[in-house]
């Protein structure tokens, strides 16, 4: 047992909580640009795409995070492609961000009321420009909710990384407590962490809400 | 007297849309039955008739928010298939208004209008908003320009509606229903901006119930029912002196208040 002062502990693992926030960032930006990219396919006509996105998402929320995450850290090398364990949870966590964000803004769209697509479609907007400019911007403000809670559960969920051996925040929680033997102190603090890294979402998304609401 | 000559003139005119034996159906229920009916340039059709009869079926078609089944429909001699891009094309000069507005409640009135503007025909943005004020204040609103659509009457909102579809200066304006969903108050100042685009000589087609409007501005009074286009023909004929026996009760019904 090593003998670590609370300052040093804490100081471990806010270096650690860093390594969280990173990746939080790439499952988050990564899982965006794949949920956009589902939500054009899946509207965009001819419909060819839409199939694809079902079976996608479906796939991709039928099951458990850590499966895909061992899927990728294992299967990857199995093709002869070495993965860090920092890329495997960003692609798994990217992969599985973009299955749910996309199910969430599909709802968004599906909520706009029908006059706005037929109005737009009646100037001769395309499709690309109708979702540019009519659709996704007033999606957008009913989106934020839903997407910044999906956003709290996915800085929780890569605590799961912590398992193919990627030092985030859980992870050195785990090793301070098999050095310092005090595992309610060390995970209470680790929780802690946790906890101020997804107030402030919680609190930014009501902000965010009140000035997107405001022009209305 | 004045309208019949003009009529008569348009008849000579292009055809601006034509429909021929355009078929729809919904599941097993057909919506519309060998429609067949040409518009000119110039010319400005009222389409009425009972609920359902297919009038806004019809013209929703004429810019493909719904899609014919069989028959043909062509604007500006352009047949519609099921081709994206040439869609896209004529309904750049197809305006449509809509019973509810639909305007963007998102953006400003100003924004509204130049949106298609800019995205779509590319304008340059002063010259795009020097455009939209100019129809702006042709519909008497000018001074709403950086509203939002939801401080607006209802009304107004139309008139907002109406300036955007002319901002892309079509050359067929569709109306469907448009002062339906209005307060009776509002309605006039609706109906005095189509009047005055129906002198302007606009190429319209509106399915309307405001039968003193249609009375003043059209030249060829169509009535539809059960899908079916059941009487054509210029409104003093068709208000003295009704053909068919459905237009006759559909408009001592329309008329009896």
């Amino acid at each position: 047992m090593i003998s670590l002062s609370l300052w040093d502990i804490l100081h471990f693992l806010l270096l650690a909580a860093r390594w969280t926030l990173l990746l939080s960032a790439i499952a988050f930006l990564g899982g965006g640009l794949v949920a956009l990219v589902l939500l054009l396919l899946r509207y965009a006509r001819p419909r060819l795409g839409a199939k694809f996105v079902y079976y996608y998402t479906e796939l991709f929320q039928g099951t458990p995070l850590l499966l895909q995450l061992f899927l990728v850290f294992f299967g990857l090398p199995l093709l002869g492609i070495e993965v860090s364990p920092l890329l495997a949870a960003g692609v798994a966590l990217t992969l599985y961000a973009g299955a749910f964000l996309a199910e969430i803004w599909r709802g968004c769209v599906d909520a706009i009321p029908r006059g706005q697509w037929e109005a737009s479609s009646a100037l001769g907007l395309n499709f690309l420009m109708q979702m540019r400019y009519v659709i996704l911007p007033q999606a957008l403000r009913i989106a934020v909710p839903p997407t910044v809670g999906f956003l709290v559960q996915l800085l929780k969920a890569t605590a799961l990384s912590s398992i193919v051996g990627f030092n985030d925040l859980t992870r050195a929680g785990t090793i301070v407590t098999n050095a310092t033997f005090q595992p309610f102190l060390v995970y209470g603090l680790v929780a802690l962490i946790y906890f101020a890294m997804c107030y402030p979402l919680t609190l930014s998304s009501r902000i965010l809400e009140r000035k997107l609401g405001r022009s209305h | 007297m004045e309208l019949q000559s003009t009529s008569k003139q348009t008849k000579t005119a292009q055809p601006m849309v034509e429909l021929r034996k355009v078929s729809k159906w919904y599941g097993t229920f057909q919506a519309l039955k060998d429609v067949s009916l040409t518009v000119h340039k110039g010319e400005r059709m009222i389409i009425c008739g009972p609920s359902g009869s297919g009038k806004s079926t019809a013209i929703r078609c004429i810019n493909r928010l719904e899609q014919h089944q069989a028959g043909q429909i062509l604007v500006e001699g352009i047949e519609l298939t099921p081709d994206f891009k040439d869609i896209e094309l004529i309904r750049r000069e197809v305006g449509m208004v809509f019973q509810q507005f639909n305007l963007f409640p998102h953006l400003t009135v100003l924004q509204n209008l130049t949106l298609a503007p800019l995205r779509v025909r590319k304008l340059p943005r002063k010259q795009a908003e020097d455009l939209a004020m100019r129809y702006l204040s042709r519909v008497k609103i000018s001074e709403q320009a950086h509203k939002f659509p939801s401080q607006l009457s209802g009304g107004q909102q139309q008139r907002v509606a109406i300036a955007r579809a002319l901002c892309m200066e079509p050359h067929v304006m569709l109306f469907d229903e448009p002062t339906s969903a209005l307060d009776p108050e509002m309605i006039k100042e609706v109906l005095d901006v189509m009047v005055e685009l129906a002198e302007a000589h606009m190429t319209m087609i509106c399915v309307t119930h405001e039968m003193g409007f249609a009375r003043t501005v059209a030249d060829t009074m169509v009535f539809m029912d059960h899908g079916q286009i059941v009487e054509v023909a210029p409104p003093n004929a068709f208000f003295s002196n009704p053909q068919n026996e459905r237009t006759k009760l559909f408009l001592s019904q329309l008329l009896a208040h």
